[in-house]
């Protein structure tokens, strides 16, 4: 039907948010449409036109990256984490509890990227000081909030502990 | 659990998260973009690659033969001008004969692939003649000008004369009278979510459903009846998350249309979804605005007089600029006392994406004009620029010159909280050198008292759903865009009923199930949705008061109905659980649906001038701020330590969303006086990516103090206002203000990047530098 043929792909093996996965992906796939187009995982999203808003952060080997500007093959046998592998055994992670109780989301559209920001923050640094949030999330724009509830959901995400 | 107990003030309750909190962290909640597309086709745009020009010929021939190219339309395909007031329709979803920006559409194509649409972007073939465009309105003005829309004299799209009181008598009464003219940027909403649209059409049964990221289905459900020309009852709204509005969305826009045309040639379903790009080129935010400003001024700060004449860059089409350069006059007044007004305001036409509503809506850099040079006049008559303000403070209830209706009025009560929590008397002129302190004070409407279409139908309406399972759920078209508005409604109709928010649910933005609304724009949904939500619950309360009472065998006046159960009160050992009640109640009845709604009255509609209507409300938000500010002299930079900030809402229905609103809104202000600004190089534009169009990141952004006031409107639900504006506009003066407390600099211009404020600093330099000379000099 479409005009040319289909891209090339290769075989990738990812583990995505602790099961491994084996697709056929087209060379040029980007990581963010893999995830939410072949994984189902549209809580990534996107923001811009590449690289310059952070909606789309995602974990790889627990490092945030921006999946817009990440392609799916360079994941090939590695760890992907995104926003729907974070609540665990029907409990909220305790960032996803703090950015809900604080309202550190309101029309929740970077959320998943600033959640995803602050966890790689938190497992390298547990106990940040305010310049540290404010720096690690300065990649994740945010238009609602002012950053002002985000960074206090990510200070007592970081009291409550692991 | 109770967010809202009347007489406990909001800064002692905490209120509750948003009902749709979990999605939203969970990664569940659906954006437009995140909503099945199983079958859809891809919509793209083509657009036009010149500023200004008359069409000669489009050839979407090779572009239709392509294969995997299912449907492709033109201006052809729509014949109707659309927008959003009825008295300026002059838009076409794609251009027709004439083009009038860079970027706007002329053709688009539904292809099974976005591969497959973008190569047949590149085989629609253009020839045009062009035209002299213009990008500053006072090009756009002169005489000779080519008009962009016919019997438009002068390309202005409106030109406002309004005058109050007697302006002569005020100067002449002035000990002092001064003047600035201050430039403001044109700035745009950049909200995150990228703006995108799902339209299926089913030729079997000629419906329509439309899912896209509308802050206003009625109207765009309006324009796209209009533009497809079908009956309105062929076509579902249906709104999905929606990933952030500021006013992006709260007209039809031309990619939701052309999504739909492609849906019905094409039969099918079809997705568009725009660049970051493409979203600013569809723009509609804030104007470029230039605003001269004449205040008199008495020795004790009394203003006397006040002459202002607004300039807006609107762009090539009008959307909602008449409303924007009548705010921008109605709203000098309501804030202070003043006992005359001219206003004289021009929106002018010219080649560039056109503008529309953002956030504080027309108020924002007229209000900043005016706050700074308040300060100036202050500062030359030795006043503080606190006590400037006290001088002119209004006394609710009164009405202004544009006869506006003031009920509540809390500005003296906010200014007490920011001086006292800023230490502004302590601290001010005995900072660190490079330091400063700037205060001003903003307010902004609770929904306009006249909507934009009017139908004599009431301002807002929202249907209760009460059912065997106990379960009440709220319908209501309100757009929950982020703001809370669903958590405001259901907080209201839980408090009504006192029981707790979590037995409720709520629908939200369905044109099939719930009731019509005009939408999430002017800050209307708490005050009106809130009242009428208000409205449907004390019905049902009565409904089951009544049911109680005869459960009790009692009469319903002995019956309370508190925290979930319902008592007699002459036998307080007889308690109902609710679900009795709620069976009670179902009794021969079965499910119960109660309406509630809200209606401004008449005399808050504004005066009777032409353009009156704009800018009244049944009640303003009122905010004061002091903004703590270091400037580098050696880079330029201007850093903002510190805000606080308070706002008189009335009442907060939910204090956790309403300072989550006032800290957005105080960013958002301060985002347009530090570094955002669209530019255009000869109409191509220049910022057109969150990367150039410098939106405050996390590291830029302050930590902000925030206090609510509560003057417990007589006419708001519970007494709330709206929350989410009326502070934006005092953030850019106020931190002008502090730059001028640190280094004696007064600007004229917004925003104050790095290199403009490098400039003012080298100019200061070399000024002082000559007046040095001069002294030596024999």
């Amino acid at each position: 039907m479409s005009s040319q043929p289909p891209p090339r792909k290769q075989i990738v093996r990812m583990r995505v948010n602790g099961r491994w996965r084996e697709d056929a992906v087209a060379d040029h796939a980007l990581l963010v449409d893999y995830l939410r187009e072949t994984a189902g995982l549209t809580g990534t999203k996107t923001g811009c036109d590449g690289g310059e808003c952070g909606a789309c952060a995602v974990l790889v080997d627990g490092v945030a990256v921006p999946s817009c500007i990440t392609l799916a093959a360079r994941c090939d046998g590695h760890s992907v984490e995104t926003i729907e592998g974070m609540a665990q055994g029907g409990r909220l992670h305790r960032l996803q509890k703090a950015f809900h109780e604080q309202l550190g989301a309101q029309c929740g559209f970077c959320t998943p990227g600033m959640i995803m920001a602050a966890e790689a923050l938190l497992r390298k640094n547990p106990k940040p000081t305010e310049a540290e949030i404010r720096s690690a999330l300065s990649g994740n724009l945010c238009r609602c909030t002012g950053y002002v509830k985000i960074v206090k959901a990510v200070q007592i995400a970081a009291e409550a502990g692991s | 659990m109770n967010a809202s107990v009347p007489g406990t003030p909001a800064n002692a309750r905490r209120g509750i998260p948003l009902v749709d909190g979990v999605e939203k962290v969970t990664g569940k909640a659906r954006y437009t973009a995140d909503l099945d597309r199983t079958g859809a086709l891809v919509g793209r745009i083509y657009r036009s690659p010149v500023n200004h020009a008359e069409i000669l010929r489009l050839d979407v021939s090779r572009a239709r033969a392509l294969p995997g190219v299912i449907a492709v339309v033109t201006g052809d395909d729509c014949p109707h001008p659309y927008g959003v007031l009825p008295v300026a329709m002059n838009e076409y979803p794609m251009a027709r004969d004439r083009i009038r920006y860079r970027g706007e559409p002329i053709a688009a194509v539904a292809a099974v692939d976005a591969e497959t649409a973008e190569q047949a972007l590149a085989l629609i073939a253009l020839e045009v003649r062009e035209l002299p465009a213009y990008f500053a309105s006072d090009e756009a003005r002169a005489s000779d000008a080519v008009l962009l829309h016919e019997n438009k004299e002068g390309n202005l799209e409106r030109a406002v004369h309004h005058a109050f009181g007697d302006i002569d008598a005020g100067f002449a009464e002035a000990d002092l009278v001064r003047e600035v003219s201050i430039d403001c940027a044109e700035v745009n909403h950049a909200q995150i979510e990228p703006h995108a649209a799902l339209a299926e059409f089913d030729p079997l049964t000629g419906r329509l459903t439309m899912q896209s990221v509308s802050q206003v289905g009625y109207y765009l459900h309006l324009m796209l009846a209009r533009c497809l020309e079908m009956d309105e009852s062929r076509i579902r709204m249906i709104k999905p998350f929606i990933g952030g509005g500021f006013g992006a969305r709260v007209e039809a826009l031309n990619f939701e249309v052309i999504t739909a045309l492609l849906a019905r040639v094409a039969e099918a379903k079809v997705y568009t979804e725009l660049t970051r790009e493409e979203c600013f080129l569809t723009h509609r935010a804030r104007p470029q605005t230039t605003t001269k400003l004449k205040l008199g001024m008495a020795k004790d700060g009394r203003l006397t007089a006040c002459e202002c004449e607004v300039i807006q860059r609107g762009g090539a089409y009008a959307g909602y600029g008449i409303v924007t350069i009548l705010y921008a006059g109605a709203l000098l007044q309501g804030l202070y006392r003043l006992p005359a007004v001219k206003y004289d305001g021009y929106r002018v036409y010219t080649n560039l994406p056109p503008c529309g509503a953002m956030r504080g809506h027309g108020a924002v850099n007229v209000r900043h004009t005016f706050e700074v040079l308040l300060d100036r006049m202050a500062r030359e008559l030795g006043l503080d620029p606190f006590d400037v303000r006290r001088a002119n403070l209004l006394e609710a209830p009164t009405r202004t010159l544009n006869d506006l209706m003031i009920n509540s009025y809390g500005l003296g009560e906010c200014l007490e909280w920011v001086e006292k929590a800023s230490g502004w008397r302590e601290r001010r002129g005995k900072l660190a050198p490079g330091k400063g302190l700037g205060m001003a004070c903003s307010h902004y409407v609770s929904g306009a008292a006249k909507p934009v279409h009017w139908t004599g139908e009431p301002h807002a309406v929202i249907n209760v759903k009460l059912d065997w399972d106990g379960v009440v759920t709220v319908l209501t078209g309100a757009p929950e865009i982020g703001q809370g508005s669903s958590t405001m409604a259901v907080i209201a109709v839980a408090e009504t009923l006192d029981i707790p928010p979590d037995w409720l649910r709520v629908i939200c933005g369905d044109s099939e199930v719930t009731p019509k609304d005009n939408g999430a724009y002017s800050s209307r949904i708490t005050f009106m949705v809130g009242n009428a939500a208000i409205d449907a619950a004390r019905k049902l309360k009565g409904i089951l008061v009544d049911a109680a009472a005869r459960k009790l065998q009692a009469s319903p006046d002995d019956v309370e109905c508190a925290k979930g159960s319902f008592r007699n009160a002459r036998s307080p050992e007889q308690v109902l659980p609710f679900i009795d009640v709620v069976r009670e109640a179902l009794v021969n009845e079965g499910t119960i649906t109660v309406k509630g709604t809200f209606t401004c009255p008449p005399e808050a509609q504004g005066g009777k001038h032409r353009g009156g209507a704009v800018g009244s409300t049944m009640g303003f938000s009122y905010a004061a701020q002091v903004v703590e500010a270091s400037i580098d002299e050696v880079t330029g930079e201007v850093t903002v330590d510190k805000v606080w900030v308070a706002l008189d809402c009335g009442h907060a229905i939910n204090p956790l969303a309403v300072e989550g609103q006032i800290e957005g809104s105080v960013w958002m202000g301060m985002g347009q006086a530090l570094s955002e600004e669209t530019r255009y190089l000869d109409g191509l534009p220049a910022h057109a990516s969150l990367l150039e169009y410098r939106v405050p990141t996390s590291n830029e952004s302050p930590p902000v103090d925030v206090h609510i006031v509560e003057t417990n409107d007589p006419n708001g639900p519970f007494g709330a206002k709206e929350a989410s504006e009326g502070a934006l506009a005092s953030a850019m003066p106020a931190l002008v203000a502090a730059i001028a407390d640190a280094t004696g600099i007064d600007l004229d211009q917004l925003p104050v990047t790095p290199d403009r404020m490098m400039d003012a600093l080298i100019e200061r330099r070399r000024r002082a530098r000559r007046e040095a000379t001069r002294k030596v000099a024999p």
